[in-house]
């Protein structure tokens, strides 16, 4: 039987799966992997605290829905961003845009 | 007719000339400026004697009185709920409807000489482009309703001066002379501000006839008000008068604001016949003229502008008769009849024939106008033939310029106070003001009288007589459009003198009757005749009796020549003095305390910027470290804290 705290630990690990991948690669690609990993430990949550607390509804599942919208979008930006620095810095390591440094 | 109708096109129509000749003049009609300027102005003279006629002589009498018309008024500025109201406006009473006569006829004169006088200059247009301004300001400010008006136009004045007179901007000299015409004003106008502040926190409201009418009137509360509280032993009433008289004496240039008088001779001849001879220095005595009724209340004011005056006529005379530069000799000649204005006013009682004083002064002004313009601009025509401004490079010259010659000569018996010239009315009408009013005043004016014989007849036989100098002249003596003023001033010069003045001008309105007595006026023209016989004798024909007198007044001649060292007085005073003791620790101040403040400010933000900029490092993981990091101290907050 798979219980709810099964699944807390899946998406725990997961979360910080993404986290570490996000503090150490310096690829912005990569990177924004790790993002998709977090945004998703989250919506196994949602839908886990749906079908375990309120069985008989349906919020959690459209907040899952939604970030998996927001999380298309942001990918589509932050790829367009990554591709204007790459035209720019001929790199897409997050090390070399230092233009806006102090 | 409507009065705020052609009253208002009095000051419009030289404000726009001013503004097409400004703005288009150098480029599209530089050749017409001339004649557009002196067009409007022949407008303007005409209705100016139009208004003169249907005031004097239609409708500007009462039972008997001359009353004045507010010909237009218009609210301003208003401040506070019907506290105090500053209302632009007309005004027209007898001195400001004379003053419109003599200023646009000066004015209409010194337009038709610079069309020649000036002809050759680079900067034709803007010329006339200032003149017109001078004209609308000096317009402006005769017709003022209300003593802040006035200030305004009083300012407007200065400026077109400061223009003026700085006109060759290239000559070092003459920039330096407009600068100091117009801080020495500026100065004077300081205390004119205050005088009016004063006037307009007691009296509640800066409207000429109001301020007037409060302050006439005994029981008012102004007047008890302004008599109760006081300052250094006097009332405010006299402060405040004081305080305006400053700014009047700063304008007329009366001892000791005189100093930038004689400099302001840097300008162009006409323009010192216009501005520094015939209008704008005789602003201070209209001012105090304006306020007559109110000065004449308070004895300690009226005593000073009476002895200020009496000071000045005497000591600009004695300066006058050791200057050798023409227009010099004519600025300290200027200074001293303004001075017999301002003591006439300052003898002067009020009302009916103890109002005599006012009347002269007032009659002075008017034909002092006529003549002493024409001198000026006998001088210019003399300075365009001979090229220089010293009389020691002239002489003869009255075989080349019979009619400067013939104009001048009549201007220096005019001014000097001949029968039957129109000098001799006014001057005489002042003498015997102040003998019934101040006895010593009297004496001082008759010596004044003497001396300005003298002098003006030792200018007159230095230019006209004695020697031929060489002159390479390739021009005769003057074009058609300078000679003319001198003949229309001529003529008027000699004709003024029998207008029946104080029929129209006095003191309270009410016409009176004057008379000559003939037995009071021998000892002026004793004093006249004795003058001009002296200058006869030193200076008909070259010799060497000035020298010898000069030598024998020894030190009195040399401070007299150096004008009385009173230009290195103020220049130890300010430099010396003012910049040591106030200017320089005021720098030490500013430089040290205001802008330390200020750097100081910048300097901390600097270094705390300094000391955290490298969190701002540049690298996204640090920046998603930092969010992470705020996440987690939230949520504790809010899981352990928030209750």
């Amino acid at each position: 039987m798979v219980s709810i705290s099964h699944i807390l630990l899946l998406s725990t690990a997961l979360f910080f799966i993404g986290m570490y991948g996000l503090f150490t690669r310096r690829n912005m690609i990569a990177m924004l992997m790790s993002i998709e990993l977090i945004l998703n430990s989250i919506n196994i949550n949602f839908v886990a605290f749906n079908k375990y607390l309120w069985p008989g509804r349906l919020d959690g599942i459209f907040f899952t829905i939604f970030i998996i919208t927001i999380a298309a979008a942001e990918a589509a930006i932050a790829i367009a961003i990554i591709i204007n620095l790459y035209r720019s810095q001929l790199s897409i390591d997050a090390e070399d845009a230092t233009e806006l440094k102090y | 007719m409507n009065y705020a109708q052609f009253t208002a096109l009095l000051l419009l129509l030289p404000l726009a000339s001013f503004t097409v000749l400004g703005i288009w003049g150098r480029k599209y009609i530089r050749q017409a400026s001339g004649i557009i300027g002196t067009t409007v102005l022949l407008v303007i003279t005409a209705l100016s004697l139009y208004a003169a006629y249907s005031y004097f002589l239609v409708d500007g009498q009462t039972n008997g009185t001359y009353q004045p018309i507010i010909a237009l008024q218009l609210p301003w500025l208003q401040f506070g709920y019907q506290q105090l109201s500053i209302d632009m406006g007309i005004l027209l009473d007898p001195i400001s409807v004379m003053m419109l006569v003599v200023i646009s006829v000066v004015s209409l004169m010194v337009h038709i000489f610079s069309l020649g006088y000036m002809k050759d200059e680079e900067r034709y247009s803007t010329y006339f482009a200032f003149l017109s301004l001078f004209t609308f300001s000096m317009l402006g400010l005769v017709i003022s309703v209300n003593i802040f008006q006035i200030y305004m136009f009083w300012e407007l004045v200065g400026v077109s001066s400061y223009l003026l007179i700085g006109f060759f901007f290239t000559k070092p000299s003459a920039v330096a002379a407009s600068k100091k015409a117009f801080i020495v004003t500026r100065f004077a106008d300081l205390g004119f501000l205050i005088g009016i502040l004063i006037l307009g926190i007691q009296c509640g409201t800066l409207d000429f006839m109001s301020i007037i009418e409060r302050l006439t009137n005994p029981q008012s509360e102004a007047y008890i008000g302004m008599t109760s509280t006081g300052f250094l032993g006097l009332s405010s009433l006299t402060w405040a008068l004081i305080l305006v008289f400053m700014g009047g004496a700063g304008k007329s240039a009366m001892f000791p604001l005189h100093i930038w008088l004689p400099d302001a001779m840097e300008g162009p001849t006409p323009v010192s016949a216009l501005i520094h001879a015939a209008t704008m220095v005789v602003a201070g005595v209209y001012l105090v003229a304006r306020l007559f009724p109110v000065f004449q209340l308070d004895e300690i004011a009226q005593n000073i502008v009476a002895w200020t005056g009496a000071t000045s006529a005497l000591f600009a005379a004695i300066i006058a008769t050791t200057q050798t530069d023409i227009k010099r000799v004519l600025a300290y000649s200027t200074m001293s009849q303004i001075g017999y204005m301002m003591f006439a006013l300052g003898v002067s009682g009020y009302g009916g024939e103890a109002g005599l004083g006012f009347t002269a002064s007032m009659f002075h002004l008017f034909t002092h106008a006529f003549f002493k313009s024409l001198l000026f601009l006998g001088a210019g025509a003399v300075i365009h033939y001979a090229h220089s401004n010293d009389m020691l490079h002239m002489g003869g010259l009255r075989k080349y310029m019979p009619v400067t010659h013939a104009t001048f000569l009549l201007a220096c018996l005019a001014i000097a106070g001949v029968p039957p010239l129109s000098g001799f009315f006014s001057k005489e009408e002042i003498l015997l003001a102040a003998w019934q009013g101040n006895k010593a005043i009297y004496f001082i004016a008759l010596g004044t009288a003497g001396l300005t014989a003298f002098y003006m007849f030792r200018l007159y036989f230095m230019i006209f007589w004695q020697r031929d100098k060489h002159y390479h002249s390739d021009h005769g003596e003057a074009p058609f459009s300078m000679k003319l003023p001198l003949l229309v001033l001529g003529a008027l010069t000699v004709g003024t003198g029998f207008i029946p003045f104080a029929q129209w001008v006095s003191s309270d309105g009410k016409p009176f009757e004057t008379a000559l007595h003939l037995d009071f006026s021998a000892a002026p023209i004793a004093m006249v005749v004795a003058g001009i016989g002296l200058a006869y004798s030193f200076y008909r024909k070259e010799n060497d009796k000035p020298a010898r007198l000069s030598a024998a007044l020894g030190s009195l001649y040399r401070s007299a020549y150096n004008k009385f060292y009173i230009d290195e007085l103020y220049l130890f005073v300010t430099h010396k003095i003012i910049f040591r003791f106030i200017g320089r620790p005021a720098a030490w101040a500013d430089r040290n305390l205001v802008d330390g403040t200020v750097n100081g400010l910048a300097t901390s933000t600097e270094n705390a910027a300094g000391a955290i900029k490298g969190w701002q490092s540049g690298k996204v993981q640090h920046y998603a470290l930092y969010f992470f990091g705020g996440v987690l101290v939230l949520a504790f907050l809010f899981i352990y804290l928030w209750k």
